[in-house]
């Protein structure tokens, strides 16, 4: 498995996406829950709370720290992954896959011009890895 | 600015990849390969720590034992050359300046070990007290490395490296010997609950001894471990944290720890106070508790009983071993026994936690 793989779209704050149709999945990245180590809990929000770009929608811990997680565009909440209530660490052992968080029912698609592709995300990963 | 500090094993930490942070002005491995697996591994195996940031102050002379006395709430007359007790640091507000360990070589010669955000404030503390005493008061914190293997099988990684039979030192007492030839101290003692050793010496010595004892034990199931392990096991075996669980404005009988207060062996700083506060009656005391839901709670979230806010959660976190989300928090008197419920505030959600008994974790002997 890539660490970033194409076909996603990424955010500064190590979130990705999966845009399909007018649908968004949504996680955290690679690098996002390597930083954070051993995830113990993940909080989501429920389905049909609605949320706009850069809001918090959920929390993410490792046995050391808490992390929040933002909404990389605006939009409705569809799908809340409840396998990581009881299976946090999915989100370490396979981010891009069963790790998934949220999918989302896309407002603005304006809004995708700001995130990063793969080759982007990890340019700006290495310029902030000094 | 002053210029953050590196022990003596700072380039081995980097060398092992560790995730260096700043912890009280010194540049510390938070984690090699997890705080998860380090955790974990003292509890069944054992784990190496550099713990060379914390702060030694050595007192001499004809009064040391008076000096000791003055100053800390536990009874040094009652400890044997080379054994070792926990104490508070004490103000005459009967609360914390610090908690240590008093290791006694005699009675003219005892050895604290402080943490390490307070070594400048407790040794200018120390000092002022000693002033008309016949006692020499010296900061000796960049003299020693100090090194904290732990966990159940520290004995035998330890026993062929030094040239000491070290099931002769128990719990809480200490010998000096050599370590592959390298004079150190070895003590019985640590901060996470498990049986294990700390080894003082010189720091030229260190990354010599770490390299060794990790050679050594890895076979074993050992494991370099970080200041986030560090945390989360002596959290499970309920040792305070200062600045977190005890401060200045905390009492040593509100910390629960009435044990350490020695009322009958004559003055001392606070003493008054806490004598007062036990004939009233606490208004408060530190709790140990569960958190009923599977959101951790964290240091500092507000704690609130019958819908009024009453402080704040001390010490909170997963508990890896115990497998539950645990925290320390003072508590109003009457909401202190086992099995009272009371709330924590996650992130503007009321979560339910119940105090229960401690330490939460307690190892087999």
């Amino acid at each position: 498995m890539a660490e970033y793989p194409d076909n996603l779209l990424y955010t500064k704050d190590h979130e990705w996406l999966r845009i399909e149709g007018t649908v968004a999945t949504i996680g955290i990245t690679y690098f996002a829950q390597a930083e954070l180590g051993d995830i113990v809990y993940v909080e989501l929000p429920k389905a049909g709370e609605k949320l706009a770009q850069s809001d918090s929608f959920g929390s993410v811990e490792s046995v050391k720290a808490v992390s929040e997680i933002f909404m990389p565009i605006s939009g409705t909440i569809e799908k809340v992954n409840d396998a990581l209530n009881d299976a946090p660490d999915h989100v370490n052992n396979d981010p891009y896959g069963e790790g998934w968080m949220i999918t989302v029912q896309i407002e603005n698609p304006s809004e995708m011009d700001a995130l990063m592709s793969a080759a982007e995300y990890e340019d700006f990963l290495s310029e902030n890895r000094n | 600015m002053t210029e953050i500090k590196r022990t003596p094993l700072n380039d081995a930490h980097r060398a092992l990849g560790a995730k260096m942070v700043e912890f009280a002005g010194w540049d510390m491995p938070v984690q090699y390969s997890g705080t998860l697996p380090e955790h974990l591994a003292v509890r069944t195996a054992s784990g190496l720590f550099d713990v060379s940031h914390m702060g030694e102050i050595e007192i001499r002379g004809a009064q040391a034992l008076n000096l000791v006395q003055l100053i800390s709430s536990n009874d040094a007359s009652k400890l044997s050359d080379n054994q070792i007790h926990y104490s508070a640091l004490m103000t005459p507000q009967g609360t914390f300046v610090d908690d240590m360990l008093v290791h006694r070589f005699n009675s003219e010669y005892f050895f604290l070990c402080v943490n390490a955000s307070n070594v400048d404030k407790d040794f200018a503390w120390i000092a002022s007290n000693a002033k008309g005493l016949d006692v020499e008061v010296k900061n000796t914190s960049d003299k020693y490395f100090q090194i904290a293997l732990q966990g159940p099988n520290s004995l035998e990684i330890l026993q062929p490296l030094v040239d000491i039979d070290l099931s002769s030192i128990k719990y809480y007492w200490f010998k000096e010997g050599n370590f592959n030839g390298i004079p150190v101290l070895l003590t019985r003692t640590g901060y996470t609950g498990e049986d294990g050793f700390e080894i003082y010496g010189l720091p030229d010595e260190a990354v010599n001894v770490w390299n060794k004892v990790l050679d050594q034990g890895r076979p074993h199931g050992m494991i370099p471990a970080g200041l986030a392990a560090r945390n989360t096991l002596r959290l499970e075996a309920k040792m305070m944290l200062y600045g977190h669980d005890i401060d200045d404005t905390t009492t040593v009988l509100e910390a629960d720890l009435a044990w350490i207060v020695k009322l009958a062996k004559g003055d001392f700083l606070g003493r008054d106070v806490l004598v007062k506060q036990k004939e009233n009656g606490l208004q408060r005391k530190i709790v140990g508790f569960e958190v009923l839901d599977r959101a951790p709670v964290r240091d500092g979230y507000p704690v609130f009983v019958d819908g009024q806010q009453v402080g704040q959660v001390t010490s909170g976190s997963p508990a890896p071993f115990l497998k539950k989300n645990i925290g320390l928090a003072y508590l109003p008197i009457d909401k202190t026994s086992i099995g009272t419920e009371f709330s924590v505030q996650v992130r503007g959600r009321d979560i339910a936690a119940r105090v229960i008994e401690t330490p939460f974790y307690k190892r087999k002997k």
